[in-house]
């Protein structure tokens, strides 16, 4: 076992699988010689080669053409956008080509891809490239879509994604990446696509996050349990497809549920929650379900942010509306 | 001091130098004779006859394809008549282990690639069963995004250059589609690589009804590739000697890892865009048409068979109904394809049904079953 980052965590799971696998190809702008700007792919172009991690030229609709085209010659592309915020330059290649290749062929050809990319605010950059822009992938049928919170997740779930038959979007938060280390094991190992993640059990309250929110939600409940109240964490891991039973399981023990996201209220990932646990659990309910969320403006400009943002102080004030009502 | 006009770098001058360099490729002339010896693929008389064939037949499958969609048996459907020689000629020059990823005018090229015509038929109908690929062909359904194939080739392309096979990706777009952004990263990914790929720009004078001079300034489409640092070649798309031997060039030169090259072929639509109810007479005179339709690469290539004693009306009668009858048979076959459901569409978003879509799987297998 090693302490590692998340970032670090996400390097260890590409090159475990580019040692299992000679089929694993990463690519991108700058994640050659590099290492990609936040070092995601260090040193794998040393150990791999030129062939099987290369730099491409500038252009994010090529990056996700280019993946296509290795998927249909029997390779596992496993991209690099350099920052989400530049998604609407590969949305065809992703939701048009990608998200269809099963559909459109009948079931005949697949896209084993896996599209990394770094996401989410607090780290101060300039415009379009901390955007919550999930909405766009979970919305899109074929596609899978994960947002890690640690980095012991992290390298199992990129494992998992690497080798799943379908493409994946598979999202890294720029915040996690060096805010906190933990053991990760050396070898592979996988986390299922799919499965959501208890973060911490409570009897009370159900708080459902994901990303960079999970460690927020896990701050509000501290408090929580300094004020006499036991909250449970869910961390989703996997935000297309959901894991419904994992949700309803909780509410029916707890009763109260909230649902945390970075995105915009209109941004709905929160809003498919509740209406899932609406369909599935409103029997269960003591109270209505509540979401914490940034406000509807365009991600703000960085002096902004930190208001923005939601954080452990906003998720505290609404558990409690919850827990009171 | 200023300095000397003629050590200046002359931007416009360089242009139009450049530009004038873009000849038209010809081997066959209107009337069927060889113009230029130099660039004659010397095809043998078996080939000849074959490629003719393949163009009588793919004439005959047009007229019976619009037929069909009138009589309502078929669905979407883009006419192909007038581009023969940029379609089969090139295709001509192809082989089996090369990777074809067409625009949606592109169904003859499948077909003649190993695409059973029952499921081009069902491909048109909107049935699933149409695009499931057989194993070993090498082919994506037709692309409906225009220019999406153009970057997916460049890394099909890539793929085989990391598989040392020796074969080369194979796209197509019209005079439209080389207005894409994608149509620019495809060619130039494909060069920074030097994959082995060849990209076609079937320029048939309209995007719909906007008129190829619309599209750009530029004075070729084939002056494109200088951008990209890639050969390219204007042909004349109407002759099917010339686009076979510049197809031959590109793929020679791709298998021996010189990269890929861009070739426009000029060529003409008769048809509609499509079907569903375009109409050329808005944007096109009958004048051009007629100018056009004397460019016919039937009419010349027959012209220079006959000369060489090869090809006759019998010959050319046994090829049409061998179509009209094999058509008939894929039109049967298409029809005893079952019934397409839903719940056939849900089970194959994923390799496994997750959670939400085995849930509306239940509810459409339920509904579908009565």
């Amino acid at each position: 076992m090693a302490q590692m980052t998340m970032v670090q965590a996400i390097t260890d799971a590409l090159k475990t699988e580019m040692q299992n696998d000679e089929n694993v190809l990463v690519f991108g702008e700058d994640v050659g010689n590099n290492g990609g700007v936040f070092r995601a792919t260090e040193g794998l172009q040393k150990e791999f080669g030129e062939d099987r991690v290369f730099d491409t030229p500038l252009a994010e609709s090529g990056i996700g053409g280019l993946a296509i085209g290795l998927a249909l010659q029997g390779f596992r592309p496993v991209p690099e956008i350099q920052f989400f915020g530049f998604v609407y330059e590969v949305m065809d290649s992703i939701s048009g080509q990608m998200a269809r290749m099963r559909f459109r062929s009948g079931g005949s050809l697949n896209a084993p891809i896996t599209l990394r990319s770094p996401f989410g605010g607090g780290v101060h950059t300039p415009e379009m490239h901390a955007d919550s822009l999930e909405l766009l992938m979970t919305s899109q049928p074929g596609l899978k879509v994960v947002v890690p919170s640690t980095p012991y997740d992290a390298k199992g779930l990129l494992i998992s994604a690497i080798r799943d038959n379908d493409p994946v979007i598979f999202l890294e938060h720029l915040k996690l990446y060096r805010s906190g280390r933990q053991e990760v094991p050396e070898e592979a190992y996988t986390i299922p696509l799919g499965k959501a993640d208890i973060k911490r059990e409570g009897k009370d309250l159900t708080i459902i996050a994901y990303g960079a929110m999970v460690q927020e939600s896990l701050k509000a409940a501290e408090e929580l349990e300094k004020e006499g109240y036991s909250a449970e964490v869910i961390d989703l891991r996997t935000i297309q497809p959901l894991d419904i039973e994992a949700i309803v399981a909780s509410v029916e023990k707890t009763g109260r549920a909230m649902v945390v996201q970075e995105a915009q209220k209109q941004a709905g990932i929160a809003a498919n929650v509740v209406a899932e646990i609406m369909d599935r659990a409103i029997l269960s309910l003591e109270a209505p379900v509540l979401r914490v969320t940034a406000p509807d403006s365009i991600f703000p400009f960085s002096q902004a942010e930190q208001v923005w943002l939601p954080n452990s102080k906003d998720i505290l004030e609404t558990a409690k509306k919850v827990l009171t009502f | 001091m200023a300095a000397k006009k003629s050590q200046q770098f002359d931007p416009v001058e360089t242009l139009h130098a450049i530009e004038e360099k873009f000849e038209m490729v010809q081997v066959l002339n209107e009337e069927g004779e060889i113009v230029n010896e130099q660039a004659d693929p010397k095809l043998s008389d078996e080939e000849l006859q074959e490629l003719m064939s393949r163009m009588v037949y793919t004439r005959i499958l047009d007229q019976r394809s619009i037929s069909l969609n009138r009589q309502g048996r078929l669905g979407f459907y883009a006419p192909t008549a007038g581009q023969e020689a940029s379609q089969l000629a090139s295709h001509f020059a192809l082989k089996k282990e090369d990777f074809i990823l067409p625009g949606y005018r592109d169904v003859p090229q499948l077909i003649w690639h190993g695409w059973p015509l029952h499921q081009a038929f069902l491909f048109s109908r909107g049935h699933f069963m149409g695009n499931q690929m057989p194993e070993g062909l090498n082919i994506l359904p037709p692309q409906i995004i225009i220019g999406a194939q153009y970057i997916q080739a460049a890394g099909v392309a890539l793929g085989m250059q990391k598989r040392k096979k020796e074969a080369v990706a194979v796209t197509y777009t019209g005079d439209g589609g080389s207005s894409q952004g994608d149509f620019y990263e495809g060619i130039n990914f494909a060069g920074s690589f030097r994959a082995p790929a060849i990209f076609f720009v079937q320029n048939n004078q309209y995007a719909i009804s906007t008129p190829r001079e619309l599209q750009t300034s530029a004075k070729t489409i084939a002056q494109k590739a200088v951008a990209a640092g890639i050969p390219g070649v204007l042909v004349d798309g109407m002759d099917p000697l010339a686009v076979y031997s510049v197809t031959r060039d590109a793929r020679e030169r791709a298998i021996r890892g010189e990269g890929p090259t861009l070739i426009e072929t000029l060529c003409y639509r008769y048809g509609p865009h499509t079907m569903a109810g375009d109409d050329p007479t808005r944007y096109r005179t009958s004048d051009t048409d007629s100018e056009w339709e004397k460019k016919d690469p039937l009419i010349r290539f027959r012209k220079y068979l006959e000369a060489k004693g090869i090809w006759n009306e019998e010959k050319e009668n046994e090829v049409i109904e061998k179509a009209k009858e094999e058509i008939k048979a894929a039109v049967k076959k298409a029809d005893s394809a079952p019934k397409q459901t839903v719940t056939n569409l849900l089970e194959i978003m994923y390799e496994e049904v997750p959670f939400n879509v085995q849930e509306q799987l239940d509810i459409y297998k339920a509904k579908e079953s009565k």
